[in-house]
């Protein structure tokens, strides 16, 4: 990796100079403008290079539900620990899912039981256990967005030539345009704009946003995840609110296009079609989840319903800080009950949910 | 029933729990008080340094080092950093049924070097053999003896403000190694572990210095967990310039790419220390001609602002707080 290339979208001289802008712009707005970041990712990076302390007080970032763990309803690791139980398999899983609480326990609580769970960083690798217990089923659990959906559907066509690997798949995979709508219509949110996930953008392009700012009339910008594609996208944003004129603009241009990646695609939609999706804080939402097609039932583990609702800790308020209503530290068990070490919820978890960021990155008060 | 879990042993504020709110309850001893990495004991009027430490890593061998390298060299180095001079180790293996003799014969010419370059005798040792897939192929256990030289100072612990934060090299090279030679990694690098002798910095470091208020050896939760241990209940915090701390690329690389700070990654040839602000300068000059301490430099100073906290200043010159490393799962590293 060359870090000259990585080092211009850090140049301080150019971070100082953005911050400016967007400063000099919003102090010629009237009024306070949300801004929510909908990708785990971007709230990870805004707060670990302190780009809030740059920013303009009329200015609000909050954080949305982009980070795939922390959507994952509890039921999807009752049932992975279930069939666990069942089958005497071996449970594959990306690490941010090890340690999220289900309605009884986590995958670590089952773990410490006995049951075989093993921290895997692709799907492949666990197709790759699969290869070397021959006999033994191994269970990849499926979390993820668009950018994870591919992966997975590319390592079950890769498994279909390995007839001796017993793989299968519970997928809790979904798709983030149809959330959006579904939290832009909410009044208790009231979003001004949204800086749009920079890594499922790579996938689905930037055409499927377009009705937020046509129907919604909302600010949308797609970026990256350094300090001076955050800034630019903020920028965007603040200057369409500014001049009331909304679309979709594209700061990420050296990752994403229009149409997105049509190969990635047409792989996902080979293996997967769309079906209900159900986020934790969010509920279902027709249309927003991943299955695996029946032309691969072999290779399926049917997951929770996704119309079940039943609730997790009823404490846990993941569910508001997921639909940007609440932020955080305004969670009473924030600091207190819930720690990364000792998480009530999803979102203190995952190494991009909005609760462990602001835990990790807590103010400094001088 | 409440039973371990792997985050127990990560080295973090959870092995922190287990050691105070279990372990603790049941030894009593005076000189675990501060739970040092080592114990400073009286041998009838002989002060000796007293440490012990098992090793785990997965992959056993990995580039620039292996697990036996690994065992000399992390019980050496917590000696070092007491401020006695390594003597004595032991070497405890436990080995699976099945582990191929040459392995374990390349395993121990690797302690036989290691222990002759940091100067230490392999006094004492103990072998087991469990069946197939009840230990995963080795682990090796060592403890270790220092002695205090006469008149030598050691470090005292009482960090105050304006006193310089040195680090003795880049940070994170043994994490990084480690997890680019991991099987599922399949990563192209050319990063090499940093597993290395610290006494010789060691050294250096208390011979130079009117005061040398902290000194460690950066291991498992990288710079960022041993300079939060140096202002843990202080009244004083540390601001560390983001920009300043030694990251060689290659190890940047793999921590953009799992999304791992590496301040927090492992380090096995390291010294992080707390010294006084006058002498610092001479310090680094005198680590700078040394071979385990050349690439040293100053990485920030102790601050009234901020008790308690460890800090990082940005480029930008925003401020983060960096915590003890929790909750993040790089198992098995040492």
């Amino acid at each position: 990796m060359s870090f000259e290339y990585l080092d211009n979208y850090r140049n301080p001289a150019q971070v100082a100079e953005l911050g400016r802008k967007i400063n000099d712009l919003a102090g010629g707005l009237d009024r306070r403008i949300r801004l929510m970041e909908v990708c785990g990712g971007h709230t990870m990076a805004i707060h670990r290079f302190g780009l809030p302390s740059l920013l303009p007080a009329n200015i609000e970032l909050i954080s949305g539900p982009g980070c795939p763990v922390c959507v994952t309803p509890p039921q999807y690791i009752d049932a992975a620990i279930e069939w666990g139980r069942e089958s005497g398999g071996i449970l594959t899983s990306f690490g941010d899912l090890y340690r999220v609480p289900g309605s009884e326990m986590s995958l670590e609580d089952a773990a410490a039981l006995g049951l075989d769970v093993r921290i895997v960083y692709s799907p492949l690798d666990a197709l790759r256990i699969a290869e070397q217990e021959a006999g033994e089923e191994v269970l990849f659990l499926g979390v993820g967005f668009e950018t994870t959906a591919p992966t997975v559907a590319a390592t079950l066509e890769i498994a279909s030539q390995k007839p001796g690997a017993l793989f299968r798949v519970m997928s809790a995979h979904k798709t983030m345009p149809r959330a959006l709508r579904a939290l832009v219509g909410v009044e208790e949110v009231s979003i001004d704009g949204f800086i749009l996930p920079g890594h499922v953008s790579t996938i689905i392009g930037t055409g499927p946003y377009d009705f937020l700012a046509d129907e919604f009339d909302v600010a949308c910008c797609v970026t990256g995840f350094e300090p001076v594609d955050i800034l630019n996208g903020i920028l965007s944003l603040t200057e369409q609110c500014c001049k009331t004129s909304f679309f979709v603009d594209n700061q990420y241009g050296r990752a994403v296009r229009e149409t997105g990646n049509e190969k990635a695609k047409k792989l996902m939609m080979r293996v997967f079609e769309t079906c209900a999706g159900n986020w934790r804080g969010i509920g279902c939402i027709e249309g927003s989840g991943l299955e695996i097609r029946d032309s691969w039932a072999d290779y399926r583990v049917p997951g929770p319903d996704p119309h079940d609702q039943t609730a997790g800790d009823p404490k846990c308020r993941c569910g508001e800080v997921l639909r940007g209503v609440l932020k955080p530290p305004e969670c009473p068990l924030f600091a207190k009950g819930c720690h990364p070490e000792k998480p009530v919820g999803p979102c203190m978890v995952s190494s991009e949910g909005a609760c462990a960021a602001y835990y990790k990155y807590q103010k400094l008060s001088d | 029933m409440k039973r371990i879990k792997l985050s127990h042993g990560s080295g973090g504020k959870l092995t922190h729990d287990l050691i105070a709110g279990t372990i603790r309850r049941y030894f009593d001893s005076p000189l675990l008080e501060n739970l040092p990495d080592s114990a400073s004991v009286d041998l009838h009027g002989c002060r000796a340094a007293f440490t012990t430490d098992s090793y785990v890593v997965d992959p056993v061998f990995f580039s620039g080092g292996d697990i036996g390298k690994l065992a000399v060299y992390g019980t050496v180095n917590d000696l070092a950093v007491s401020g006695s001079l390594p003597r004595f180790i032991s070497c405890g293996l436990i080995l699976e049924t099945g582990f191929p003799q040459s392995e374990l014969d390349k395993i121990l010419f690797s302690m036989s070097e290691a222990a002759e370059a940091a100067g230490v005798d392999v006094v004492t040792g103990d072998t087991k053999v469990l069946p197939p897939g009840k230990v995963d192929k080795i682990y090796i256990n060592t403890s270790g003896i220092g002695l205090y030289p006469k008149e030598a100072s050691v470090p005292d612990g009482e960090i105050c403000s304006g006193d310089k934060v040195l680090v003795t090299g880049p940070v994170g090279d043994h994490g990084a190694a480690v997890m680019a030679c991991r099987e599922g990694l399949n990563m192209e690098s050319n990063v090499q572990s940093d597993c290395a002798p610290v006494t010789e910095s060691a050294r250096i470091i208390l011979e130079n210095s009117a005061r040398v208020s902290f000194m460690r050896d950066v291991t498992r939760g990288g710079l960022a967990t041993v300079l939060n241990e140096a202002v843990a209940d202080k009244d004083v915090g540390i601001i560390l310039q983001e920009s300043g701390v030694p990251v060689r690329d290659g190890v940047r690389s793999i921590s953009e790419l799992l999304g791992i700070d590496p301040y927090y990654l492992a380090c096995e040839g390291r010294i992080a220390a707390v010294v006084d602000a006058g002498h610092s300068g001479k310090v680094i000059e005198k680590l700078s001609g040394s071979i385990s301490g050349g690439e040293s430099v100053i990485i920030g100073e102790v601050s009234e602002k901020y008790a308690g906290k460890l800090v990082a200043e940005t480029a930008f010159g925003t401020h983060r707080l960096l915590q003890m490393l929790s909750g993040e799962q790089l198992p098995r590293i040492c």
